[in-house]
């Protein structure tokens, strides 16, 4: 999750108060933000990625300075009607639909300025913007600009400019396989027939969304003191919020918010649309969902704490606020204003009955048997290699894979169980001997009478291993189990790869294959670098606990 | 010491301890003991040990003198020493100093060695007449018939320890020792045993009594345990350690926390490790482009890599509540819903999948219902000593109409309270499918830190809705467990709980809680 770095200093200015650390740590944590660290210079802090406002400086005091009671209610953020144009052809109908901008004058744009605000729009990039995918933000310095700017879509081998941090001229295509930002987001453009840009009256382009402006027209320097912004994407609600907490953000920062007109076809907008929305909220369902007992005075209270106003049922959100959903995200600001620290906990006086999975019940009591042998209880990944399930095991079986794992060689789940208990006796070769372990698990399959394509079955695989071990001392401890489960079974000779030729069997039960037992080749322990015999079961618990919950 | 005490001591006493304790008079070392009582080394050191821990026998290191023979040493040993040789000689005849070297085949520096010590013992006496002529004495001729201790002294059977040798072995070996390359002197470190008083008092005993050591059918049978007495055990004795089977200590405290919910009435709910992405994500109200459904974080399945989609109603209703938020009265994520991505198979990355699935079984009559899982999750992450790709994660939700966030941290507290953590702390969080979304912290008494144990929080209208009908208020954490069990087990190393090291697993304590 992303992180910001705030100056404390700085921060506290627009707080307007200082602030201990103990109480800062306290109120940060409190207010639905994770504190990672604090220092006298600095305050780093975990923002949700449901609070994409948070995600700067000023948007983060914002939300503390009402938290802590110091500011309260709604902010109201005036936008002048300017006189900006802005084009969106058609042509981008199908490649990066939709635009929303701003123009922001009265900033001095300082480094620290600049720095302020590229922090905000590569934090909003990553979160809000899914990696520049969702939406992609551009700033222009007015002074290089000539209005109306078109937002249009054309071949990539007629897209020429010079890039930022580059120094000479590029088309489309070569922006994407030599200019670095290119490379990294190049694959959102990789494909299309026409690339989108944005250019200005006078033909110049500003820049090729979501890669990189132009190093001519869109790169803000210490001379600005206007900018143009642009945020590009896939849905209008999307971009217009994006643009929305930009401007909250630079108007704290003391710059003045214009309107810009943007023209789809015949129909027209006019962004940034700082007017809060508005959603009804009774306080019933507050105090129903909390177990509270509020007046409609405190919910407005609370509501006011976390930056919004209430009158009369309605709650006003902020603009800059992209997480308000549904009635139950207010009821949720409620509950972080009053303070999650203060509620009192209270078990409901219900009677309901609790229960154990019956299964389960029957795989305890067969780990308890086979305990009470002296068997140790293993626990194995269900994830593993491909090569332990066949290759290694002598035998050709077809197994689950995994699309994607980061480590490389755990790429199958497991198709059965032995082969996960030959590898801890692998592991094991040090200790002392006889070594008897025992696993209970699941194993996968394709099948396609199952929702997910795959079948899973519950297993219980047995293996012992030291100088003696033979058919007997394995088939042993079956027979024990069945026992003690009142079950009859019989063992017929097959053939196995994994085992050696005639010591190895199938278990029937009720006319049923459930199980192998036998005497591992020796193939297959040269395989795991075994030195001393392995004798081991394995039996499908699903079938079993059926045949013996018939019984 | 009194009589009574002294004869419990010895009635302790083993075979062992009764062969090796009157030796301990005169040998002290583990080597000298095995030679003179013919036990083997392991008997010995047993029973050295019993009796040090009867307070019977003290030990120390200390560092002993070994002799060995050097290269002169070893041929003097076979031939004689060459003053013998040179006095046998003179027996016959008295010889120039050159007639000398040439009978007694000495070299010149090993003749003037042969006069000193021959003149010392007053064996030999030299005169000057042409030249100087050695003669014998009546002394040396004695020391031809007794034999020279020098010599008696190599013929021995090195190497020798230098506490052990007697008055005459320690002369000849001073008058050897600064010869050229007979003998040498190595310093080694070794244990020694000594008697306490106690054991000094012990010997004055009589110590080889007639008890019974072990109890045997044919003593039973006899009843010769009616007149004799049996050897008296040390009672305080180290054994030898011996391990049970026992279950894994993961399963042992997924057990536990499993009996913990079951005392608060709720019941166990149960699920496939894979499932479509439609249940792990979009019944969960998590968006198809969320990070969280990205290839780094989630195992995807590559074969077979999709599903199949439950009844269409309720794929309707999820697809609806995501794009507008269909029923819900929430605006939805604006976005074009996909089937395609919604039929992906994936290892499951939470045990909420299981409350979605469970509750999209329930019906109005069933409820108030409590569930819990404790099930095995999934990440797609490098493993290391705090990240794994399997975990278990503890599930529950409350479906009742009637439930309240007061509630919610209710259960919760009083699950860490069954678990020892008396201090929960629950912080504001995010998580797509619930509101009012709560981490959970536990005070760790101990470390006098707090520690994350997990996520939770009412689940969303958007999430209840489409897949109950009806938007009721669910309770809902998913908690993790390893943290809970390396805490318990003081374990550093999250990969220990797959680990397998029999060892460790034959030694780890029980979950007793």
């Amino acid at each position: 999750m992303p992180t910001i770095n705030i100056n404390r200093k700085s921060f506290e200015k627009i707080v307007g108060k200082k602030i201990p650390i103990e109480q800062l740590k306290d109120r940060i944590s409190m207010l639905g933000t994770d504190l990672e660290d604090v220092n006298d210079d600095e305050i780093i802090v975990e923002i949700f990625p449901n609070r994409p406002d948070m995600l700067s400086v000023q948007g983060f005091a914002r939300a503390f300075s009402t938290f802590i009671g110091v500011k309260k209610g709604l902010e109201d953020y005036q936008v002048k009607k300017g006189n900006y144009n802005v084009i969106v052809e058609s042509s981008v109908k199908d490649i990066r639909p939709y635009t929303a901008c701003a123009v922001v004058k009265g900033i001095k744009f300082d480094d620290e300025k600049i720095k302020e605000i590229v922090q905000i729009q590569e934090k909003l990039h990553i979160t809000y913007g899914r990696n520049r995918k969702r939406c992609a933000i551009g700033i222009y310095p007015m002074e290089k600009i000539k209005f109306p700017i078109r937002y249009l879509a054309r071949d990539p081998n007629s897209i020429k400019f010079v890039p930022l941090e580059s120094s000479r001229e590029m088309t489309g295509l070569q922006i994407l396989r030599s200019h670095p930002t290119g490379q990294d987001y190049g694959y959102l453009l990789e494909g299309l027939k026409r690339f989108p840009i944005f250019e200005d009256a006078n033909n110049n382009i500003l820049s090729m969304p979501p890669i990189i402006n132009s190093h001519n027209t869109g790169k803000v320097s210490e001379q600005t003191t206007e900018v143009f912004i642009e945020c590009s994407g896939f849905d209008f609600n999307v971009v217009s919020k994006c643009i929305n907490i930009i401007a909250a953000a630079m108007s704290d920062m003391g710059g003045d918010i214009y309107s810009v007109n943007l023209s789809y076809g015949s129909k027209t907008y006019t962004t940034p649309d700082m007017k809060p929305e508005k959603m009804k909220l009774s306080v019933d369902y507050v105090n129903k969902l909390l177990g509270l007992d509020l007046k409609e005075k405190d919910v407005k209270t609370y509501l006011e704490k976390m930056g919004f106003s209430y009158a009369q049922g309605s709650v006003l959100i902020p603009p800059y606020r992209a997480d308000i959903l549904h009635p139950m995200d207010l009821v949720e600001e409620v509950a972080i204003a009053y303070g999650y620290e203060n509620f009192k906990p209270e078990i409901p006086n219900v009677a309901t009955i609790g229960e154990e999975d019956g299964f389960e019940v029957f795989k305890n009591n067969l780990a308890k048997i086979l305990a009470g042998l002296g068997l140790l209880e293993v626990n194995t990944y269900h994830i593993s290699k491909k090569d332990n399930m066949t290759k290694r095991m002598n035998i050709a079986i077809k197994c689950v894979e995994l699309e994607n794992a980061k480590n490389m060689e755990f790429n199958v789940l497991r198709s059965w169980m032995i082969p996960c208990l030959l590898e801890v006796f692998e592991n094991n070769k040090h200790y002392e001997y006889p070594q008897k372990i025992f696993d209970i698990g699941t194993v996968f399959a394709e099948n396609d009478s199952f929702e997910t394509n795959v079948e899973e079955v519950d297993r219980l695989a047995v293996a012992l291993t030291f100088e003696k071990a033979d058919f007997t001392s394995i088939k042993q401890i079956f027979d024990y189990l069945m026992r003690m489960l009142n079950i009859k079974y019989e063992v017929m000779e097959i053939e196995h790869e994994s085992f050696i030729t005639g010591r190895v069997g199938r278990v029937k039960v009720d006319g049923k294959k459930l199980a192998y037992i036998g005497e591992v080749h020796p193939q297959v322990l040269e395989n795991w670098n075994l030195e001393y015999p392995v004798v081991a079961f394995e039996l499908n618990l699903n079938e079993l606990y059926e045949i013996f919950n018939k019984k | 010491m009194a009589e009574q005490s002294l004869k419990n001591i010895i009635n302790s006493l083993n075979k062992l301890e009764r062969i090796i304790l009157p030796y301990l008079e005169k040998y002290s070392t583990v080597q000298s003991l095995i030679t003179v009582s013919n036990l083997k080394e392991v008997e010995v050191v047993r029973a050295l040990q019993w009796l040090q821990n009867k307070k019977i026998v003290n030990t120390q290191e200390k560092t002993i003198k070994i002799i060995e023979l050097d290269a002169n040493g070893k041929k003097y040993a076979e031939h004689g020493l060459p003053e013998m040789n040179l006095l046998k000689e003179l027996k016959k005849n008295n010889l120039t100093l050159k007639q000398c070297m040439d009978k007694a085949k000495l070299s010149k520096e090993e003749l003037d060695i042969c006069l000193g010590v021959l003149r010392k013992k007053a064996a030999i006496f030299i005169t000057k007449e042409k030249d100087l002529v050695v003669k014998i004495m009546d002394q040396g001729k004695r020391l031809i018939d007794t034999g020279m201790m020098e010599e008696k002294f190599l013929k021995k059977q090195f190497p020798i320890n230098y506490d052990g040798l007697s008055d005459e072995d320690r002369f000849s070996y001073e008058s050897l020792k600064n010869r050229k390359k007979i003998i040498k002197t190595v310093i080694v470190k070794e244990r020694a045993y000594f008697l306490t008083d106690l054991g000094k008092q012990l010997l004055t005993q009589k110590i080889d009594s007639d008890f019974i050591d072990t109890l045997t059918p044919q003593i039973m049978k006899k009843r010769e345990w009616k007149d004799k007495e049996f050897r008296r055990y040390d009672v305080s004795i180290n054994v030898p350690m011996i391990y049970g089977g026992k279950r894994h200590f993961t399963r042992e405290a997924s057990d536990y926390v499993k009996k913990v919910w079951l005392d608060l009435g709720f019941k166990e709910m149960k699920g496939t490790m894979v499932n479509t992405s439609f249940w792990n994500f979009d019944s969960l109200f998590t968006a198809q482009d969320h990070p969280v459904r990205e290839m780094q974080d989630t195992f995807f399945i590559k074969s077979p890599k999709y599903g199949k989609l439950p009844d269409k109603k309720l794929v309707m209703n999820v697809k609806k509540t995501h794009e507008d938020g269909g029923k819900t009265g929430s605006k939805g994520w604006q976005y074009q819903w996909s089937e395609e991505e919604a039929k992906k198979n994936v290892l499951r990355t939470h045990t909420t999948v299981l409350s979605a699935q469970t509750i999209a079984k329930l019906k109005r009559s069933d409820l108030p219902a409590k569930f819990f899982s404790v099930g095995t999750c999934y990440r797609n992450e490098t493993v290391d000593w705090k990240h794994l790709f399997e975990f278990t994660q503890v599930e529950g939700i409350v479906v009742d109409p009637d439930a309240n966030f007061k509630n919610h941290i209710a259960y919760l507290r009083t699950f860490f309270k069954k678990l020892g953590f008396e201090h929960a702390r629950f912080r504001p969080a995010y998580f797509p499918y619930t509101e009012m979304s709560l981490e959970i912290d536990v005070y760790h008494p101990v470390h006098k830190q707090w520690i994350e144990l997990g996520g939770s929080g009412m689940f969303r209208p958007e999430v209840v809705e489409p897949i109950f009908g009806e938007p009721i208020p669910v309770l809902a954490w998913g908690l993790g467990l390893p943290r809970i069990i390396i805490d318990y087990y003081a374990i550093n190393d999250l990969r220990d709980l797959y680990k397998n090291d029999l060892k460790q697993l034959r030694e780890i304590r029980a979950w007793v809680k």
